[in-house]
């Protein structure tokens, strides 16, 4: 009987540094260029099955990129902002179905995006549980959100300030969580959704309040006029919008120029989408009209141009892995001389010494093909939220 | 038991030259093989054993003509019916001690690993004093030990022949009396022959016979 593999391990387990350390340049030699690809594999799917699934994208004339990335995927870099008018420019063209978004503002770490309820049924969200959104201040939660926060409805929800030291910027805003949204493997999962309005109150472009008609406080009114009260700064402003308060809020001004980031416009049919798109290639034009798969195509075409150097350079880095590991088991055979001179008078044949070395790489190899593979199938658990922080936010 | 005629062999390089006209060894003899460093005690053990193979002149172990048989014959032959004991120990420091004295039933085909070959390799340990030292490493025994787990190796596959180069040549003396004794009892057990290199003359009473390689004239040899 020859036990080569019992003799291969148990020279294994005597030699563990030399052991582990072969196993750890075989394992990060192959768990590099097969996780870059698996993530390279999931950001193709996610950035491009989203973009493909969006028709066209109107928002300022700054980078196309940043538009489609943060009115797609609801990244953090936020575009310059363009008016409520220009939704409203589309939905007056008779040509497409316009859907307004405004993704700037933040809560716990995931983006607060204000749409219309069209931004459900363009996206197919369905709600798993609770209602969808109904008056100001309500929010929708993305699966995973609900998951990670622990939420459901019923629960609120603070807006996070912009900037933490503007004393005089908007306070946080407390929303009602009212339903959270079937997992759709999408950005729509990682938003909270409001109405856009309800983003507009995040800003402070609209606010509820004390009624400064009734105010008896002297020190609450600065100017009273028959038409106009002017308060005061010590005005007290809701922070919660709710059944009674409602009624309160309001907003000063025309919405028509209230800020937005983005316009999706989805057109009746192709023809529609080709007027649409012509109506903003004049140079005058302050807005951009674009189709976001072809602003995808070109970012992932940048990414597996960089792959390939990578490509490369761990092709270089793994060959001469190969090379020390070989060396590696060429002076072990050197240093084994006497080993393998006593085992051959004991009369053991030289293919019998070759399987036992045969064995040992073996063990090695499988032992590193193992530990590759539960990296590979952890970085495939978390694969989703890894190419969102590598290549979204 | 060990029959050589007309023996010629020497190295591709070097002057060494060895020649035996006539040497017997008979069965259950304890020989021992002396001579200065170089004369060729240790290739007559490796030509016996059929580590270098034998270009001109017979060496018959048993029945066996050793010059007739092919590499794997002689591999075969070897680990069937050659226990080998060596000066270093030459034990495989991977391994722990029961693990050494199985190994040569794990490297070949021509032996079968069974529980009785377990069974009898814990008795024999137990017997040479180091049955409660089966799990350990051999880098955590003292000379004595490595010696004996060396001998119990040799032993265990019940070899007709066993041959000793310079086994107690890394022994203090205390040691090397007791790893004699316990050889010779395990050769009178085992009823096996015994051909042994060494350069202790002090232990040379203890043996049946002496071959003297200074002048390669033993008293049997021509």
């Amino acid at each position: 009987m020859i036990d080569s593999i019992y003799i291969a391990w148990q020279y294994i387990r005597f030699n563990k540094i030399k052991t582990a350390t072969l196993i750890a340049c075989i394992t990060l030699i192959s768990f590099l260029p097969l996780s870059l690809q698996l993530l390279l594999g999931e950001s193709e799917r996610q950035l491009m099955s989203r973009a493909v699934s969006t028709p066209l994208v109107i928002g300022d004339k700054g980078s196309s990129l940043d538009l489609v990335m943060n009115s797609l995927y609801f990244s953090d870099e936020v575009p310059e902002l363009i008016g409520m008018e220009a939704s409203e420019r589309v939905m007056e063209s008779g040509l497409a179905l316009s859907i307004p978004v405004y993704a700037r503002f933040h809560t716990r770490g995931n983006p607060i995006v204000g749409t219309t309820l069209d931004y459900f049924d363009f996206r197919r969200l369905k709600v798993a549980e609770g209602r969808n959104l109904a008056v100001l201040g309500d929010c929708l939660l993305g699966a995973r959100v609900a998951e990670n926060l622990g939420l459901k409805p019923g629960d609120s929800l603070l807006s996070s300030p912009e900037t933490l030291f503007d004393l005089a910027g908007v306070y946080p805003l407390k929303m009602k969580v009212v339903g959270v949204l079937q997992k759709s493997h999408t950005s729509d999962d990682l938003a909270v959704f409001v109405d856009i309005k309800t983003t507009w109150v995040i800003q402070g472009l609209g606010h509820g309040h004390q009624d400064v008609t009734n105010l008896s406080d002297p020190t609450l009114i600065l100017k009273r006029s028959e038409s106009n009260v002017a308060a005061t700064a010590k005005l007290y402003h809701h922070t919660e919008i709710t059944k009674k308060n409602i009624d309160s809020f309001h907003f000063h001004g025309n919405t028509s120029v209230y800020p937005i980031t983005a316009v999706i416009a989805v057109p009746y049919d192709d023809k529609s989408g080709t007027i649409l798109r012509g109506r903003y290639l004049s140079r005058n034009e302050t807005l951009q009209i674009i189709k976001p798969e072809e602003v995808i195509d070109g970012l992932l075409q940048n990414i597996f141009r960089i792959k390939n150097v990578l490509d490369a350079v761990i092709s270089v880095v793994a060959l001469a892995t190969v090379l020390a590991i070989i060396l590696v088991f060429a002076l072990s055979l050197r240093l084994r001389q006497r080993e393998i001179q006593t085992i051959f008078k004991l009369g053991c044949s030289r293919l019998t010494i070759a399987r036992l070395v045969s064995a040992e790489i073996f063990i090695i190899v499988l032992t590193s093909g193992l530990l590759c593979g539960v990296m590979i199938l952890v970085v495939n658990q978390i694969s989703n939220g890894l190419v969102r922080m590598l290549f979204i936010r | 038991m060990i029959n050589i005629e007309k023996l010629h062999f020497s190295y591709l390089t070097g002057d060494f030259h060895l020649y035996i006209s006539k040497l017997n060894v008979e069965k259950g003899e304890k020989v021992a093989v002396i001579g200065p460093s170089g004369s060729g005690k240790t290739t007559l053990l490796n030509l016996i054993a059929g580590i270098i193979p034998v270009k001109n002149g017979n060496i018959r172990v048993g029945e066996t003509r050793i010059e007739s048989l092919n590499d794997a014959q002689r591999r075969d032959f070897r680990i069937q019916n050659i226990g080998f004991v060596f000066q270093d120990f030459e034990l495989l420091d991977y391994l722990n001690v029961i693990d050494n004295i199985l190994h040569p039933f794990r490297i070949t085909r021509a032996l079968t690993l069974d529980k009785d070959v377990r069974g009898r390799a814990a008795a024999l340990a137990d017997k040479m004093g180091i049955g409660d030292k089966l799990k350990r490493q051999t880098n955590d025994l003292s000379h004595g030990e490595k010696q004996r787990n060396a001998i119990c190796r040799a032993l265990l596959s019940h070899p007709k022949l066993i041959l000793a180069d310079e086994a107690t040549g890394n022994l203090d003396p205390e040691n090397k009396d007791r790893i004699l004794d316990l050889l010779f009892q395990a050769v009178d057990e085992h009823e096996a022959t015994l051909l042994a290199v060494t350069h202790d003359h002090e232990l040379l009473k203890n043996f049946d016979r002496i071959i003297d390689f200074r002048n390669f004239q033993s008293k049997e040899a021509v």
